[in-house]
């Protein structure tokens, strides 16, 4: 799989250029989300998971390298597979845990679930579970930071699928008309649910659903955390500055299936080979190696850091108490 | 008070909350220059600007979405639905999302937002642009529903649903838009629960909403020729639905009907009927009876739509057959 770019329609904002503590930030924080993942995976088959939980590891790439050009007060939005931006975020992992459990201490008290991790006081506007429909409020999101005029932005991640929907149709349009701070990431993982992309949208490369909207539109190899930084810095500046929202196509793949009940036997054998030779992180791990930025054992370091920090949030959170189900609904809801 | 129409009311409460809180905008379709295709927005892009008064492209999905967007971030937004009809297009975003993003996050992420739908039959517009709506999202909780029958109502409702911390869904009826009526401007603002007894009465109870209500009165008139005094109920608010007041009235008249302008099944009737049964049953001297539109969608016609509407004849005899 080859990663196309393309170029972008408007003047260049600066790119700040990553230091050596940002590229070290980026690898733990992929380490960190890959690790949460692997936690709530084990989590599940330990029974402490209900229902269902859509996994993220393979596409760490993109919330860590998105992650880290978002500002404080800056909107996101994501979909039920959102673990990732959310921890990139720094939504604490205990509290995320403690929410797939349903748990009294989980992030929105237990009523949410592993597909709706929201904590507003962090920019994390809302998960949605129904496919597309998170868009339409980050424009929503897009107006009020265009009328905020403080130069803040809102971000929504979407997958593939979501493209075939009319709310991402209505979204981007919207969005260009009102030439909004908005950034459509599109996680671009070519399988919408049990089904590849092949088979329910007319070509691959996403990008062209942009040039409809006349909107920017950049496609970037999303297992390359550095890649997605730059597009994304690139597209952040833009919308800071008033020159309007921009598509940013993430090219990347999901190592598991859509859900924990979907062990993904419909996928090619060897299309799954050749991603997993492209783990996100063990790119990463390289390139960070061979700038002696890193070393294996000090990688190795890092991983079993947060590997302990996840299990030890996750202990923590199994140990947390159910909510009350006495629960008032009037004064959650209408107080 | 001041006699003015009910478009009138809810321009000057429009107008009145935006010059209070400037965190106030709405968004719909040619609301802007054009001022609604009701007119329900005239002047206001002119006094508060396009950035305040947007006209949208024709998607509703989008700007609905786009009002819980902006609520959840700080502004207080309102969306006009031209013809609540149009509902159906963003079912999913008022259902899934809007209803219930403030439970899902623990109750943390508050959603003061206002969506209004202008509904009803009678103007001729046909099956697909005469609905009220009212009943679609009954079933739904962590909306609020109000269904004002007058331009009193339609000012202090749409005031009242626009302070709200919460979605508010508000129905207004088109052909109710050219009415007057006595608007206490400047007054306090009501409560968005609670029906509210417009004539008393010791025979029967008939509970009405929007354009049913003058409905209902009128029957009321023909009845009070006949010797029977019906007692008539704006229910006001569907959700949260009080029937209190509404047993309490059935403990008196023994008789209930009600009437509403959409077909019988899911229709809100058949859920006051229900509560008053549950907390009134020993003072029914007959079943409650129903007055609804038939079982079809409306028809074009107007011979054919004026008899699908419950006219004030029908809801009189059906009150006549059960006292």
């Amino acid at each position: 799989m080859k990663a196309k770019t393309a170029k972008p329609q408007r003047a260049t904002a600066k790119v700040r250029p990553l230091t050596d503590k940002d590229r070290l930030d980026l690898f733990r924080m992929m380490v960190r989300i890959r690790e949460f993942e692997e936690e709530v995976q084990r989590s599940y088959l330990e029974g402490l998971v209900h229902g269902t939980t859509h996994l993220c590891q393979g596409q760490e790439a993109v919330s860590a390298g998105t992650g880290i050009v978002f500002r404080e007060d800056d909107y996101i939005g994501y979909t039920y597979r959102g673990h990732g931006i959310c921890i990139a975020r720094g939504m604490d992992a205990e509290a995320a845990f403690a929410e797939l459990f349903g748990r009294e201490t989980g992030v929105c008290g237990g009523v949410g679930g592993s597909m709706h991790l929201t904590d507003i006081d962090k920019g994390l506007i809302g998960a949605f579970g129904i496919v597309g429909g998170g868009l339409p409020v980050s424009v929503g999101a897009g107006v009020t930071a265009q009328l905020n005029g403080r130069g803040q932005i809102s971000a929504t991640f979407f997958g593939d699928g979501a493209t075939n929907i009319g709310a991402f149709h209505e979204a981007m349009n919207i969005a260009q008309v009102w030439k909004l701070p908005v950034l459509f990431i599109c996680e671009n993982n070519l399988y919408g649910e049990f089904t590849r992309i092949n088979h329910t949208t007319p070509y691959e490369d996403l990008i062209k659903r942009a040039k409809g909207y006349e909107m920017a539109a950049v496609q970037v190899d999303g297992n390359d955390v550095e890649a997605v930084y730059a597009a994304t810095a690139e597209a952040a500046g833009r919308a800071r500055a008033g020159g309007g929202p921009t598509f940013i196509e993430c090219m990347t793949y999901r190592h598991r299936g859509h859900s924990r009940t979907d062990p993904a036997k419909y996928r090619d054998p060897k299309e799954v080979e050749a991603w997993l030779a492209r783990d996100p992180i063990k790119l990463y791990e390289a390139a960070l190696i061979k700038r002696k930025l890193l070393t294996k054992q000090k990688a190795e370091a890092i991983i079993a850091e947060e590997r302990a920090a996840m299990r030890a949030a996750s202990e923590r959170a199994a140990a947390a108490p159910w909510p009350d189900a006495g629960i008032d609904f009037q004064a959650l809801t209408f107080a | 008070m001041q006699e003015i129409t009910y478009r009138e009311a809810i321009l000057a409460a429009l107008q009145e909350e935006m010059r209070r809180d400037d965190k106030i905008l709405i968004m719909g379709e040619d609301i802007g220059p054009s001022g609604g295709p009701f007119k329900t927005c005239q002047g206001l892009y002119e006094e508060f600007g396009p950035a305040r008064v947007r006209d949208t492209p024709i998607a509703e999905t989008g700007f609905v979405g786009a009002a819980l967007g902006l609520a959840i971030t700080g502004y207080r937004p309102i969306a006009e639905i031209m013809f609540a009809d149009f509902l159906g297009v963003c079912f999913d975003q008022i259902v899934n999302s809007i209803a219930k993003h403030r439970f899902m996050s623990g109750g943390k992420v508050k959603a003061p937002l206002v969506i209004r739908a202008i509904g009803g039959a009678g103007l001729r517009f046909g099956a697909q642009h005469s609905q009220t709506g009212e009943s679609w999202l009954l079933s739904v909780p962590g909306l609020t529903i109000v269904c004002p029958s007058s331009p009193n109502e339609a000012y202090g409702m749409l005031r009242a649903a626009i302070r709200a911390d919460n979605p508010v869904i508000v129905f207004e009826h088109k052909a109710l838009l050219s009415t007057k009526g006595p608007v206490d401007i400047g007054g306090p603002i009501p409560p968005l629960t609670g029906p509210r007894v417009l004539r008393p009465g010791s025979d029967a109870t008939v509970v009405a909403s929007l354009a049913m209500v003058g409905r209902a009165l009128e029957a009321a008139e023909l009845l009070a020729k006949d010797g029977i005094e019906a007692e008539v109920i704006d229910i006001r608010s569907l959700r949260p639905m009080d029937t209190g007041p509404i047993a309490e009235s059935v403990r008196k008249t023994n008789i209930l009907v009600t009437v509403e302008e959409q077909a019988q099944i899911g229709g809100w009737g058949g859920e006051v009927a229900a509560q008053v049964t549950e907390s009134a049953f020993d003072y029914l001297d007959a079943p409650p009876a129903r007055v609804t539109l038939p079982d079809y969608p409306v028809p074009y016609s107007p011979p054919l739509e004026d008899a699908a509407i419950p006219s004030p004849e029908r809801i009189a005899a059906t009150v006549k057959s059960l006292v």
